[in-house]
């Protein structure tokens, strides 16, 4: 297996009005292999949406990337990028989707025309070499009629044909990463299942890894190789997707699933997770789930670090700790 | 109250429309849309009814033509056997106090200069329920009832999260004592955790309070949650209904098979063989002849009378479906692409 992506302790800080730094991120570690899908899975206010806007270095100011965060990108340290080289990055190294696609296309220039600038942008190749290239990434993204679709202005596509236009712009420069920030979030059901499908044929077609940002337990069961559930701007659960389902360990994951209607099995009343996310300025000491854990004790007052559950399955609870 | 009402179902709408007309420079240039077209259900006393389906079904516009917030096209509502429609301005205000609903996104149904407190008291006081040296003991006790501190009266819509302006929805909602409340994809914009305890909250209200609910959503994982009856829309009709249980579990309209499927299920175990159904919804102002779902169905008897004839509600199985072949309908499908 090739890494194509390393993030260790990424850090990112806000200022708060106290003259301090809230830190919405705050030690994010993880890898991405090619060709593998990683969910990153969490609530309003985790930082998920963050740390993937860290990966293309998109954290708007006053926001920073705290300086002991290491992000590599095969050999080069993204944190040390400028330039051109920092442009090389976004898009052409790593492609991203967004979940409202209307909000990202232009109004006013065609779906080809957007298609072809973000392929200029990285080729020197002629307005009729992109036009031809636009057309086969449209079909590629399973867009009917891509000859037509092509003249469309974003207005007058559905919702799911304009997340497919996004998705051939984002591919455009061939990145060797897609990060999807909850791509089908907006959409309906039978529209969402065929996003994911594309999702999936274009990460076996490409050998791309897919880093896909949601908060839907249900989309990441059936897409992704490995799971990491974010809480309060840490990793607190880490595993492949089925032993996660199997064995979910952490009380915030196990809240989680208890909070998840189904569609299956006896209908009981929902057990949700008491009170709600604390805003970073408001994270307790120690163990940050800790007020809201059924299962608190002493040591919760420490905070955990990430430990072993069982193979390739962490958690930062100290639950997980071996009785000595 | 007399026998008669008090046996007749506390809802009944029959052949509801509702047509959009295009306004402006083009106005009457264009077909009209044709949001709901035809639609009849009926809410039973205490009962959740589960409208279902995706974005420009029209199942929003059945709930806001039922509290007449729009203007109906056709058809009749008859609430506690009175019909809604044909009302004056003050019988309506009336009415009203008994039905209420609440919306996606609370925060853009609440005054942004109004404290909570004179939004929950809004209600009580047009309809001049209580006293006003009372209206703040019963603000307190609605605030309490839905999970929030009392003392959150003083204090502004935008000071609270997403679940809390839910609920505070609610509580406004709950001033004026209704029976009947509409819930408009009440907690599609919720985190999963916050979500169920909305779930939760309006089930107990459901329970204390004896409230009927028009429940509309699209996901049915939710909708099996909360409902114990379910319609399923598309195009503006309503194309099967039927019990929660049996319906998820042997659905018989080809399009509630393709909703179900596509549904994502949180258990890598259960990789099921997935409908993925092609194309977008046709548009409502021009919509398929024959059968609105025949140019998306994956049916295997589809044929030309699919396109032709247009299918009405028939009993099939438990629930009723508006489909020529439901006897025979598939429950898996060869994947496409």
């Amino acid at each position: 297996m090739t890494r194509v992506l390393e993030v260790e302790n990424l850090r990112v800080s806000f200022p708060d009005s106290n003259g301090g730094r809230i830190r919405p991120v705050d030690g994010v570690t993880f890898a991405l292999d090619r060709g593998e899908t990683m969910a990153l899975v969490g609530e309003s206010g985790s930082g998920k949406s963050l740390t993937s806007l860290a990966l293309l270095r998109l954290i708007p100011r006053p926001g920073r990337i705290e300086p002991e965060s290491v992000i590599r990108l095969g050999d080069s340290n993204v944190l040390a990028l400028e330039g051109e080289a920092l442009r090389d990055i976004r898009g052409r190294r790593i492609g991203m989707i967004f979940q409202d696609p209307m909000t990202s296309l232009n109004p006013v220039l065609t779906a080809g025309y957007q298609i072809a600038e973000a392929i200029r942008a990285h080729y020197p190749v002629s307005r009729a070499e992109a036009r031809e290239r636009s057309l086969r990434l449209l079909q590629e993204v399973g867009i009917p009629d891509p000859s037509s679709r092509l003249d469309a202005y974003p207005h007058q596509l559905s919702g799911g044909m304009r997340q497919r236009v996004m998705i051939a712009i984002a591919l455009a420069a061939q990145p060797e990463i897609l990060v999807a920030d909850e791509p089908t979030t907006a959409l309906d059901v039978t529209v969402q299942a065929q996003i994911l499908e594309v999702l999936d044929r274009l990460r076996v077609s490409r050998g791309m890894a897919v880093l896909l940002i949601t908060h839907d337990l249900g989309i990441v069961a059936g897409r992704a190789d490995r799971v990491a559930v974010m809480y309060a701007g840490q990793i607190v659960e880490e595993a492949p997707t089925a032993r996660l389902f199997a064995n979910p360990s952490h009380p915030y994951t196990q809240g989680l699933f208890a909070s998840v209607p189904r569609l299956r099995g006896p209908v009981e009343r929902l057990n949700p997770i008491p009170g709600t996310v604390p805003p970073p300025a408001a994270w307790p000491a120690g163990c940050r789930f800790r007020p809201r854990c059924p299962k608190a004790f002493d040591k919760c007052q420490l905070e955990p670090p990430l430990l072993d559950v069982e193979a390739q399955h962490r958690m930062r609870c100290w639950l997980a700790e071996k009785p000595a | 109250m007399t026998a008669a009402s008090q046996a007749s179902p506390l809802l009944q709408v029959r052949d509801l429309v509702k047509h959009y007309h295009a306004t402006g420079i083009l106005r009457s240039s264009g077909p009209p849309v044709r949001a709901v077209d035809g639609v009849s259900f009926e809410v039973g006393r205490g009962e959740t009814l589960a409208l279902v389906g995706e974005s420009g079904c029209g199942k929003s516009s059945v709930g806001r033509t039922i509290l007449r917030l729009q203007e109906p096209t056709g058809g009749h509502v008859l609430f506690e056997g009175v019909d809604l429609f044909p009302l004056e301005r003050t019988e309506l205000r009336r009415m009203r106090r008994r039905m209420q609903i609440i919306f996606q996104d609370p925060y853009s149904s609440l005054n942004p200069r109004m404290t909570v407190g004179a939004a929950v008291a809004e209600g009580i006081e047009i309809h001049r329920l209580a006293p006003p040296k009372e209206i703040p003991d019963r603000v307190a006790a609605l605030l309490s009832e839905v999970g929030l501190d009392h003392s959150y009266a003083g204090r502004y819509p935008h000071e609270f999260s997403g679940g809390q302006r839910q609920r505070i929805g609610i509580a406004r909602a709950l001033a004026v004592e209704p029976s009947f409340i509409v819930c408009d994809e009440p907690v599609s914009a919720l985190d999963v955790s916050v979500q169920a305890q909305v779930l939760n909250l309006l089930a107990d209200l459901q329970r204390d309070r004896g409230l009927s609910y028009l429940f509309i959503a699209h996901d049915l994982a939710v909708v099996r949650q909360i409902a114990r009856r379910v319609a399923v829309m598309y195009l503006g009709r309503i194309v099967e209904e039927g019990p929660t249980e049996p319906l998820l579990a042997r659905p018989r309209h080809p399009y509630t098979v393709a909703l179900l499927s596509a549904v994502p299920i949180p258990d890598p175990s259960q990789r099921r063989s997935r409908i993925v159904l092609g194309g977008d919804l046709p548009s409502p102002s021009n919509p398929p002849s024959g059968c609105p779902f025949h140019p998306r169905c994956f049916h295997p008897r589809k044929d030309a009378r699919c396109t032709r004839e247009l299918p009405t509600l028939r009993p099939v199985g438990a629930t009723v479906a508006a489909c020529h072949y439901a006897e025979e309908t598939p429950l898996d499908i060869p994947a496409t692409g």
